[in-house]
């Protein structure tokens, strides 16, 4: 599976600058994985130490949320758009 | 009764109304409940008085105390209008880049407006206040994002309303902002009817805190951890400002004026209700359109209106 991971501003130097990349993968974790894999300089930010998200971080499948999902489990298709963001207050 | 003593006695009891004629589900009712009919113009007036009542109830709140809260607006001016009745100062930590009118509101108040930098949104808000508050301790700090009288507010308030008003809901979509709102609501609907979904929108948090340094700089508030959100919530989705804006002029067409963020609330309940056969759906619109005029929201260029709604916080 290819699909499309936007990257946060905070994340954009590690991957030379990009906000979108390509990278292979059939579930959350795979996606992950594969992104850290190419751009090291994210490791650490997105995982904690025992493999969960980071908890200021959120991951979306299509505008959802992974948590609220199936969490690292959550299963993507070709064409899917994963949007990695810094959890953000209101109010 | 339509004489009260006090303005503040006008917050709460606000009317759900059936936008069902935008509902893309046939079968799927959608009703809106508007707290922009509280006094201050939001559903924050709701934590405001609450949070305030509790400070004076514990001793924390004396007569001419000074508060210091972070807000990107809402709060702030559900605040000011308490503080103004009750006659306590409140200094407001506001992320540069809000609407015009939310600074005017709290300048109507007499609140004092302390700046923090637009592009960390209101994180940097957040974490100004805290450091404020930390150098003043003399300074009451309610602070809304872990504040249980926030959430509170909507657990013997909100909730009981919409249960009342509306015993059939099936679902409870609103912004997730502090979190109050949909712990509180969320938590009193499933306690009565422990099938009711609750979904939480949000903006894409993207180019507003192009500030923040690193992820960590992220924050999840301390009441959506302590009210057990990710269980209580059964999903959370993204509304973009284009979806937001479209929904929230759809909204005229019965002739509600509601804030862009309400817009997004229906965007999620439009997308709730394509999901599933049949059930009613109960939004929280959150404020009225007052506060947005200044955006041109309704009658501008949508592409150039969508483009303005990038760089303002409307949550």
């Amino acid at each position: 599976m290819s699909v499309e991971v936007r990257l946060p501003t905070v994340l954009r130097p590690a991957a030379g600058g990009q906000s979108v990349v390509s990278v292979e993968g059939a579930t959350i974790a795979e996606v992950l994985g594969s992104l850290q894999a190419r751009f090291p300089g994210v490791e650490g930010q997105l995982l904690t130490e025992d493999g969960s998200l980071h908890r200021f971080v959120n991951v979306y499948v299509n505008d959802d949320d992974v948590r609220y999902l199936d969490k690292l489990d959550t299963k993507v298709e070709d064409g899917d758009v994963v949007s990695i963001l810094p959890a953000v207050a209101g109010g | 009764m339509a004489l009260y003593p006090s303005i503040l006695d006008l917050i709460g009891n606000t009317p759900l109304v059936d936008v069902s004629a935008l509902s893309p589900n046939p079968s799927v009712r959608i009703l809106v409940k508007l707290e922009g009919q509280n006094p201050g113009g939001s559903v924050k007036d709701r934590p405001a008085l609450a949070m305030i009542e509790e400070a004076e109830k514990s001793g924390l709140l004396e007569p001419g105390s000074t508060l210091v809260e972070p807000s990107s607006g809402n709060t702030g001016i559900g605040l000011a209008m308490v503080c103004k009745v009750k006659g306590y100062h409140l200094k407001v930590v506001l992320p540069a880049n809000v609407s015009t009118e939310r600074r005017q509101l709290l300048e109507v108040w007499g609140a004092e407006i302390i700046e923090s930098p637009g592009s960390e949104g209101s994180n940097g808000a957040v974490r100004a206040a805290r450091a404020l508050a930390a150098e003043h301790p003399e300074w009451v700090f309610l602070y809304q994002y872990a504040n249980p009288a926030n959430p509170r507010a909507h657990y013997e308030g909100t909730g009981p309303e919409i249960l009342r008003d509306c015993p059939e809901v099936t679902h409870f979509i609103a912004g997730l902002g502090t979190s109050g709102t949909l712990i509180g609501v969320g938590t009193y609907l499933k306690e009565h009817k422990p099938d009711v979904q609750v979904w939480a929108v949000e903006p894409p948090s993207g180019e507003l805190v192009d500030g923040l340094r690193s992820l960590d700089d992220g924050y999840v508030p301390p009441i959506f951890t302590e009210g057990d959100g990710e269980h209580l919530l059964d999903r959370k989705t993204i509304v973009g400002p284009r979806d937001s804006i479209e929904w929230t002029r759809r909204l005229t067409e019965l002739g509600i004026f509601a804030g862009i963020s309400t817009g997004a609330a229906m965007a999620g309940a439009a997308k709730c209700a394509a999901s599933i056969d049949s059930g009613v759906v109960v939004i929280v619109s959150a404020d009225g359109g007052w506060k947005y005029l200044s955006t041109n929201a309704w009658t501008g260029d949508i592409d150039a209106v969508v483009e303005r709604a990038k760089s303002i916080i409307y949550f």
